[in-house]
């Protein structure tokens, strides 16, 4: 259970609770408007990165016992684990400030689609080893800078894991980064299947920058990164690797939107179907 | 795995160093296209549960081993020759483990 200093204090410039007489920004207690609204704001962003992380991590697992070599069907789940432990986080911390008893489980398993706030991308179904391996790539190539710059940021709890998954998208870049350099730059088949995905998954990509009224009053007030500096990073690890694998350039003219609102592919439902069965079928169970 | 895949993706031997001060130990062997995929695949197979602090991966065609065949002539000879043990003193309890 989170205080109602903490709560107030989110969002704040200073990550300590403590208040300090020349911190210009005002203390808010519960109850106050801005306070509220921040809340609000808070617990949309933590669906949000909790929901595409959950997604993600679940298509990646997807590929436990398939994988086209022994070390892929290690190194895919390995990822997807990554991505479950900060999905839980951000479930873990939204159950927190709810404060209504809601566990992380409610919000990965007892949700609807249409409650689901995780990008487009993240749900299309894997594809091949190029489209799932690319999709890694342009994913953690957003989240690597995402983290790095918050660590730096007001939120105390989100600064703190930033730290842990900083290093964690450092080797899925590095991981994907790799394979997308040995696939465009290997076989012609390998060259033709990334090409594909490039395709394929160009027009998912820029929803990764999407900003709306939540994610800028965010950003205003400290908590969340400014999306033109992480899309700087992401650019430039995209050009560096993509020259690297012989790709054309990268610069999609076309970004679908929709899944920050709650409006979904059809492949979400089925993904929920098997996701959520057995919570749904018997609830409460657990290991 | 095909023999198309076998050449693509060479066979490399893998070494960990559990922590610092002791020496590189084999722990198996991974496929990989090239050395550094090779370390990546060796940290995703064999470091998950915190087993290193430094990896060594080596080409399987680098390695020159010994025939099993000449087992007997090789390590046979040593077999009878247990003086070359030092089992025979008696360690002062000063010196510790050795």
């Amino acid at each position: 259970m989170v205080s109602a200093d903490n709560i107030a204090g989110i969002g704040m410039s200073a990550p300590d609770h403590a208040a300090q007489p020349q911190d210009p920004a005002p203390r808010q207690v519960p109850g106050d408007l801005p306070g509220r609204a921040q809340q609000d704001d808070l617990l949309a962003l933590l669906m949000r990165l909790g929901d595409d992380h959950l997604i993600l991590g679940h298509r990646l697992s997807e590929w436990c016992g398939h994988a086209p070599m022994l070390e892929e069907d290690l190194a895919l789940p390995n990822m997807a684990l990554d991505l479950l432990g900060t999905a839980r986080m951000c479930y873990g911390y939204a159950a927190e400030i709810e404060g209504s008893g809601k566990t992380e489980d409610d919000y990965a398993f007892l949700r609807d689609g249409t409650a689901f706030r995780h990008i487009l991308m993240v749900e299309q179904p894997n594809g091949d080893f190029a489209y799932t391996i690319l999709r890694q790539f342009f994913f953690a190539a957003f989240m690597h800078p995402f983290w790095q710059e918050m660590t730096g940021l007001a939120d105390p709890r989100l600064a703190a894991h930033a730290q842990k998954a900083v290093k964690e998208l450092a080797y899925h870049i590095r991981h994907s980064g790799e394979w997308v350099i040995r696939l465009g730059d290997g076989t012609p088949e390998s060259a033709r299947r990334i090409g594909d995905a490039l395709d394929a998954l160009s027009p998912y990509v820029g929803e990764l920058f999407e900003t709306d009224s939540i994610s800028i009053a965010l950003t205003t007030a400290g908590v969340l990164p400014d999306m033109e500096v992480v899309q700087r990073q992401f650019d430039a690890t995209v050009a560096q690797t993509f020259r690297a694998a012989t790709l054309p350039d990268y610069a999609p003219e076309f970004a679908h939107s929709g899944g920050r609102r709650g409006r979904h592919t059809e492949y979400l439902g089925h993904l929920l179907a098997e996701l959520q069965f057995m919570q749904r079928a018997y609830p409460g169970q657990s290991w | 795995m095909s023999d198309a895949n076998s050449e693509l993706t060479p066979l490399w031997e893998v070494f960990i160093r559990p922590r610092t001060g002791l020496a590189h130990s084999h722990v198996g062997s991974v496929h990989a296209a090239d050395e550094v995929m090779a370390l990546q695949a060796a940290r995703d197979v064999y470091t998950r549960r915190g087993e290193g602090v430094s990896i060594w991966v080596v080409p399987s065609a680098s390695i020159t081993a010994s025939d099993p065949a000449q087992r007997d002539e090789n390590f046979e000879p040593a077999a009878s020759k247990i003086y070359r043990h030092p089992s025979f003193y008696d360690i002062p309890d000063d010196v510790g483990h050795m």
